[in-house]
């Protein structure tokens, strides 16, 4: 089994990675039988999960870099939205049909962009993240703008909806469990080696017979399909969805997430997610100041600590200071 | 009937003209060494027969196909494979892996396989312990699940060379193997690239480590100012007094 290696391979490098899986499961047990307030942030944590997994396929795995992830989330999100609120559409059809036009559109916007190399297709991301919201901000029949659309409905089929708390808990945990496991498989597959050669270098993995281009747009196409289940997982856990949802705030809190997990870990990207969808609990009164707080830790870590929790197992081990996967 | 086949490849940067109507045969089997002193082209050739970078004149033919101007992994997957001046491994990932990346060309499966681990299992295996064996020939088994980038400089110009051959190449490129290595580490690449040559993989190799050039050659072409000005058995090249005078400067020198 692909994900078995995987995470055998992250848990054995050291116990206190461990001790971090532990304690989540144990807040996500406690939360879970009392339930505190604190559910609707792990609603929030586990939806950040899948799409911060996602991220990491692209830039953790394939070495790329994304500002307009947060677009993906937002089309499949909005589609979701506006078929069930206004038209009245079944979820499981509406989010299908999201996921779908989110990756197509990651297919016309990638294949150009991903010829790019660096800044490049930094800047040619951010720009589609910006379009997307402005989009939604202006198509105002469509997505009623600031406002936003609300009686969105649960997910769920036929007369089984996942609609109380503790359900939409449950079942926004077993897709992130899910996500990850995929994506644990494919970092140890033909295809996840392709991805991490190319971050490792792109003239040897051209050399070795790997079609680089090819290979970017395809980690772009995985990433963008988390992002977009991401999106629509939100839209109907939540029952609200306004732009601010899928602004550029998603990007910062995205990025903040998957390196103060571990960027190019299974682990960092689920760990991170928590740590950092729980962290604003505890700094709520400085709530207007929460990207500038993101952005300053985000500086801390990459600084201090560019491993994230995931290398924390590592502390007291001389060898592979810059370990990936 | 020669393997690999340069047909007057020019290549010009501007004005400079990296390589001049360089026509060159290699026959399959046996070991060919590129020389020639700093500056004279011998990297920019070896980047136009891969495929890195595209000649301004002239045609490349591999295995009786022409790969003028076809990209590098096109070029890879018909048995032409390099390794680099400034090795270039996949340092985050384990010596392992790297070896294990090599057998793209010969695997296949895409996302779907990656997600029905059964199907791949097998396939997988098989690259594992390829993968492995290849480990054992350059020696390297025992750092089988260290990361690449921890490893000493001579290794790593070991496990390029592996990684490169878990490709199954019929014609190995190796760019200064030797360049930067001990004593010790010399000795275990002759004896690999040998090993590589005897099982049929024919090899052409730049260096400046002219006794290694002497010791591991069946034949020696000397370049100089991106001409070629000398081809055949290594101790005829050594007593070529155009190869002298390229090395030295000039005739009265190789007198003195």
């Amino acid at each position: 089994m692909n994900w078995l290696a995987t995470i055998w391979a992250e848990a054995r490098r050291g116990p206190a990675l461990a001790l971090l899986w532990v304690l989540a499961a144990a807040l996500v047990a406690w939360v879970f039988v009392t339930g505190s307030y604190l559910i609707a942030v792990l609603h929030f944590a586990a939806i950040y999960v899948v799409f911060v997994t996602g991220l990491n396929i692209f830039m953790g795995f394939a070495g790329q870099v994304s500002f307009g992830h947060n677009a993906f989330a937002a089309i499949s999100g909005y589609t979701s939205a506006v078929l069930t609120a206004t038209y009245g559409w079944p979820p499981v059809p509406a989010a299908a049909l999201g996921i779908a036009g989110a990756l197509v559109c990651a297919l016309v916007v990638g294949y150009p962009t991903l010829r790019l190399r660096g800044h490049y297709l930094a800047m040619a991301t951010l720009a589609f993240g910006l379009i997307a919201y402005e989009v939604a901000v202006q198509w105002q029949s469509v997505t009623q703008g600031y406002m936003g659309i609300s009686g969105i409905p649960p997910f769920g089929i036929g007369w089984l909806t996942i609609g109380s708390d503790r359900a939409i808990l449950l079942w926004l945990i077993g897709v992130a469990a899910l996500g990850m496991f995929a994506a644990a498989a494919i970092r140890h597959s033909r295809l996840g080696r392709a991805f991490v050669a190319i971050a490792g270098s792109e003239d040897a993995a051209r050399a070795l017979g790997i079609d680089v281009a090819r290979y970017k747009l395809a980690a772009f196409l995985v990433s963008a399909f988390y992002a977009a289940l991401a999106g629509s997982l939100f839209v109907h856990a939540v029952g609200f969805v306004s732009p601010e949802v899928f602004g550029l705030h998603m990007v910062v809190l995205a990025f903040t997430m998957l390196y103060v997990g571990g960027i190019g870990t299974i682990a960092g990207a689920a760990l991170g997610a928590l740590a950092v969808a729980l962290l604003p609990e505890t700094v709520r009164r400085f709530s207007e100041y929460q990207d500038l707080a993101y952005g300053a830790l985000l500086i801390v870590i990459l600084i201090y600590a560019p491993g994230g929790l995931a290398a924390l197992s590592r502390i007291g081990r001389t060898k592979s200071p810059e370990a990936g996967a | 009937m020669s393997l690999l086949r340069l047909d007057a490849v020019t290549r010009r940067f501007g004005g400079l003209v990296a390589l001049d109507a360089v026509t060159l045969d290699i026959a399959p089997g046996g070991v060919t060494a590129i020389i020639g002193p700093n500056g004279a082209g011998k990297t920019t050739l070896f980047n136009v027969i891969s495929g890195f970078t595209a000649p301004s004149h002239g045609s490349v033919h591999f295995a009786g196909e022409a790969i003028t101007g076809l990209a590098p992994q096109m070029i890879a997957a018909r048995g032409l494979v390099r390794t680099f001046q400034l090795v270039q491994l996949f340092e985050n990932l384990t010596v392992l892996e790297n070896v294990q990346v090599g057998r793209h060309l010969h695997t296949s499966g895409g996302l779907l396989s990656a997600l029905t681990p059964f199907r791949g299992r097998a396939i997988e295996v098989d690259v594992e312990q390829r993968a492995r064996e290849l480990l054992r020939k350059a020696g390297l088994e025992a750092q089988a699940d260290a990361l690449a980038g921890v490893l000493p400089y001579g290794q790593k110009r070991l496990l390029e060379i592996a990684r490169a051959l878990a490709t199954e190449p019929k014609l190995l490129l190796l760019d200064e193997p030797a360049a930067g290595l001990s004593h010790v580490e010399t000795a275990r690449l002759s004896d690999l690239i040998r090993a590589v040559a005897a099982s049929g993989v024919t090899v052409l190799l730049i260096e400046h480590d002219m006794s290694f050039v002497m010791t591991i050659a069946d034949r020696v072409t000397v370049l100089d100012f991106g001409k070629l000005i000398a081809t055949g058995a290594p101790r005829e090249v050594q007593q070529d007094p155009d190869v002298i005078a390229a090395y030295l400067g000039s005739t009265e020198a190789s007198h003195a």
